[in-house]
């Protein structure tokens, strides 16, 4: 790795933080993508058929949407405290939030194409911090899954 | 009646392609009650640093035993689909050790199954996670 030693400009954040993510090898794993335009982060699973949980109906399975969303709060907290310069980009052990609790609504099936999710910080605290996440597939305003979570934040200097 | 349900409750649920696809194994299935197994994976981890598992992963894992205790209830002639599913996390999974899920179906209603689970890995003295989830039972209205 090779970081920049003073990131500053958004194009560098966004580098930053597309590598922070895009390494953790469960991320790759589930092949998530993240894309940010302005300050707004959108999530991108991608579909493959790994990812099916019933493959009569081939819908998604649960634990996968669970996983999708959960990673889109661990990057969207991420993106936030970097919007908000509350985290050091140039610190090369950086790492995600962890979890306390996530709870998912499953509002459709998930089909068999991308989805899409966008976290929404509603508190963000030096230790805690809430989480709400919104995912669709083919139209943002039919939400397949919505979750909400609490978050411990890294230790931070 | 109830061996021929959990043979093909196991039979759907060897047949899951994401569950397939991490390695999890149907330890047992019978009457409401799924105990559920995935093996340590490199592919899973969520922090490099310490090699600890992905929160995801325990979903999945969750998920997929929630499911199969469903499908195994007397009360639930079908198949099923997650409704919500609340994961708390304890503990860090210990990096390199298998975790085990254990999900009771302890109530269904003509339309919801409830679901209660826990995971743990060697030391089951001390969960890594639980959960609850409210599933669909099937010919119910939804």
């Amino acid at each position: 790795m090779n970081a920049p030693s003073q990131p500053e400009t958004a194009t560098d954040k966004q580098a930053v933080l597309k590598r922070l993510t895009e390494n953790v090898p469960y991320v790759r794993y589930m092949g998530v993508q993240v894309e940010i335009k302005g300050d707004e982060l959108t999530c991108v699973l991608p579909f493959e058929e790994k990812l099916i949980g019933n493959p009569l109906i081939r819908a998604l399975h649960g634990g996968v949407t669970a996983a999708f969303l959960e990673i889109t709060a661990h990057v969207g907290l991420t993106w936030h405290a970097v919007c908000n310069d509350q985290l050091d980009l140039s610190e090369t052990k950086l790492s995600l939030p962890k979890t306390i609790d996530f709870s998912v609504d499953y509002l459709r099936t998930g089909l068999p194409r991308d989805a899409y999710a966008r976290a929404r910080v509603t508190r963000a605290g030096r230790r805690y911090a809430s989480v709400n996440v919104e995912a669709w597939q083919d139209t943002r305003s039919r939400l397949f899954a919505q979750a909400t979570g609490h978050f411990l934040m890294p230790n931070r200097t | 009646m109830n061996i021929e349900q959990d043979r093909i409750a196991r039979q759907f649920m060897e047949a899951i392609p994401h569950s397939k696809d991490l390695n999890m194994s149907l330890e047992k299935i019978s009457k409401g009650v799924a105990i559920v197994s995935m093996p340590y994976d490199e592919r899973l981890i969520g922090d490099v640093e310490t090699g600890v598992l992905a929160g995801g992963a325990v979903s999945a894992l969750m998920d997929t035993c929630c499911g199969a205790a469903v499908v195994s209830h007397p009360d639930n002639p079908g198949l099923t689909a997650t409704l919500d599913l609340r994961i708390d996390y304890m503990r860090a999974a210990t990096p390199g050790q298998t975790l085990r899920t254990r999900a009771e179906c302890y109530h269904v209603t003509k339309s919801v199954a409830f679901v209660r689970a826990v995971a743990t890995d060697e030391d089951e003295d001390r969960p890594v996670a639980t959960a609850s989830g409210a599933f669909t039972v099937s010919g119910g209205a939804s």
